[in-house]
């Protein structure tokens, strides 16, 4: 494997890793930057599906060899999704900030209430 | 181009921008929404009538030949999928414009129509796309869209459970386009017919890897245990509407990616087994969450995870008949649960919520609200002779054929499901429906049968009762839907014919 392509191979490694870490946390802004790195290291591994990476992108009127352009079209789509859904994302967040003055991800209440039932309910 | 297959989608991204332009006229954009959808329905129902012999209808956009172009494919599955949908997403629109118009919710009816819309275009664009990314741009369309639409009416616990609910559904979009960019690398195709094709000559351990990773994909959003965590958690939150059209549809056409990609693909066979064992679970863990539950809404969400169960256990079996079964399965459980979910609407319409906690003698507050409720009910339990005994009966039936000690644990699964929904159904009517209506519960009757918004009120009790009777004809039509089910089961275990129609170059384009 030529160099460029190890070096991607590495990012997209450290990328998912950092990134699904981030998604784990409490903190809702971290999340949101999970999600962020996480949509990087899908299109960064769109990228490494084309072995011919370090050749020019596809340009009219020149002749010679390019590198394919699917995948970076395909990545050009998946950038506008993450992106309009990372904005919609923050505004969430924002909400969430402004009803409850902290970022957590709040537990399902209902759950817990749920969960602390030990009686039987009566059934009357 | 064959606009037949493209009207599914395009027609209602047009309607969505007439009617996002038309948002402060209210009456007008109702007109566009309901119109729109009706040229869907027309339109799946001619689909329909023209693949229920097996026939497979492509179409090349911008007459790129496949597979290097955008291809549509129509066939049985796909076609019945979209009538089935488009009527209940039509119903469901009817019911919330009901609602709007005698000022029942608090959603704004401005910003809902052109997001619905964009729903329905996601919708169908799923079940039509030809290739992997198509597929995943009618996804992230259908949930996009879906994300504003949970936020509708926001108040807190709405806020959040978007929150837990948009980030799952990401995180399962990327894991998507991380097994797209594999394929891709893999076949050097996006085609899926064209993948089909290339996908038998790759080394074994390799297709189950991908075979895998989109089960976990589509599995996270088709609520499949253990990745079901998020689903009670959303769902019930929502306005009725969303709720509705949610539970009915958007875990379903999870489902369908499922079938598509492990029929079509990978041939089902390397991960058969995992399949049984996955529809165990969800199928037991499900069920042992509803019956903890006080709240009708979150009864019936879990119940929706646990029925995932029975479909994913069909195609564990993989054979013809197991499909067929899930086939059937698919139709009956769409439209049950759009009616169980509307039922639950209006009952938060007479008492405010739905808590088992503070709601009594139901039958008394509103006899007709009893039995919409009971008919869909009994249908999930799978008692005779409604659409879910019908689908239950296919499914076993396939798996006795199929035998195994794996397939007969999935069987007695399935039973004790059954058995265990009716426990968490009967939960509900004796504590919910029987005994004296609490005094509250009488006033708000009072209040709405007497008030401006009474005509309203059964505007959307009779389009429930329009879904209650769509339950009613898939158990009367069940003969011609087993036809076309089985005919789709053998196109998509066969798969040459959708291959061939693809790249052929053949089909009715």
């Amino acid at each position: 494997m030529n160099a460029p392509g190890f070096l991607l191979v590495v990012t997209v490694a450290v990328l998912y890793s950092s990134g699904f870490y981030l998604l784990l946390q409490r903190s809702l802004m971290r999340v949101v930057f999970g999600i962020l790195i996480l949509g990087h290291a899908a299109n960064l591994s769109l990228m490494l599906t084309d072995t011919a990476i370090t050749l020019p992108p596809l340009l009219t009127g020149q002749d010679g060899q390019i590198s394919d352009p699917l995948p970076q079209a395909m990545a050009l789509t998946a950038i506008v999704i993450t992106f309009g859904v990372t904005t919609f994302l923050l505004a969430l967040a924002y909400r969430v900030w402004l009803g409850d003055d902290n970022d957590e991800v709040p537990a399902d209440l209902e759950d817990r209430r749920i969960g602390r039932l030990t009686e039987p309910e009566d059934s009357s | 181009m064959n606009t037949l297959l493209a009207v599914p989608f395009l027609v209602p991204l047009l309607g969505a921008a007439t009617a996002l332009v038309l948002r402060r006229f209210p009456r007008a954009q109702q007109i566009v929404s309901v119109l729109t959808l009706a040229v869907v329905v027309a339109d799946a129902a001619v689909l329909l009538r023209r693949t229920a012999d097996g026939t497979v209808l492509t179409s090349q956009a911008g007459a790129w030949q496949a597979p290097l172009g955008i291809t549509i494919v129509a066939d049985p599955l796909a076609a019945l999928l979209l009538v089935v949908s488009s009527v209940v997403l039509l119903v469901v629109l009817l019911y919330a414009i009901g609602q709007d118009i005698g000022g029942l919710s608090r959603a704004m009816p401005q910003v809902f129509h052109p997001i619905y819309l964009v729903l329905t275009a996601g919708v169908c664009l799923s079940f039509l796309a030809g290739d992997l990314f198509n597929l995943f741009v009618g996804f992230e369309i259908m949930l996009t869209a879906s994300y504003a639409l949970i936020t509708q009416a926001p108040t807190r616990a709405r806020v959040r459970a978007s929150m837990i609910y948009t980030v799952v559904s990401l995180t399962s979009s990327i894991l998507f386009l991380t097994g797209i960019a594999l394929v891709y690398a893999l076949t050097g195709t996006v085609n899926l017919a064209d993948i089909a094709a290339k996908l038998g000559a790759a080394p074994e351990p390799l297709r189950m890897v991908l075979a895998l990773m989109f089960l976990v994909v589509f599995g996270i959003k088709a609520a499949i245990v253990p990745m079901h965590f998020w689903l009670p958690d959303s769902y019930p939150v929502a306005i009725t509407r969303i709720s509705a059209i949610f539970a009915a549809l958007l875990t379903k056409v999870a489902v369908y990616a499922i079938i598509r990609t492990q029929t079509l693909l990978f041939g089902g066979d390397d991960i058969s087994a995992v399949l049984l064992w996955i529809a165990i679970a969800t199928m037991v863990v499900g069920i042992l969450g509803a019956l903890v539950q006080d709240d009708i809404n979150r009864v019936m969400s879990f119940a929706l995870v646990s029925h995932i169960g029975f479909m994913i256990f069909g195609l564990g079996v993989g054979s013809v008949a197991g499909v067929a079964g899930v086939v059937v399965y698919l139709v009956h459980h769409i439209v049950v649960q759009a009616t169980l979910f509307l039922v639950n609407g209006l009952i938060r319409q007479y008492v405010g919520h739905t808590s088992l906690r503070a709601v009594r003698g139901l039958t008394t507050v509103s006899p007709t609200l009893a039995l919409f409720f009971f008919l869909p009910a009994m249908s999930l339990a799978g008692l005779p002779p409604m659409s879910g005994f019908i689908a239950k009966v296919a499914l076993f039936q396939a798996g006795v054929e199929a035998g195994g000690w794996l397939v007969h644990l999935g069987i007695a699964a399935g039973v004790l499901t059954s058995l265990l929904t009716l426990i968490a159904i009967f939960r509900i009517w004796v504590r919910g429906f029987w005994g004296t209506p609490m005094p509250d519960m009488v006033e708000a009757r009072a209040q709405l049968r007497s008030g401006a918004n009474r005509g309203a009120l059964r505007f959307m009790t009779a389009m429930t009762g329009v879904m209650v009777a769509v339950g009613v004809a898939v158990a009367v039509a069940a003969g011609p839907l087993t036809d076309i089910a089985f005919t789709a089961a053998d196109d998509l275990l066969d798969g040459t014919a959708y291959v061939e129609a693809v790249l052929g170059h053949g089909g009715a384009s």
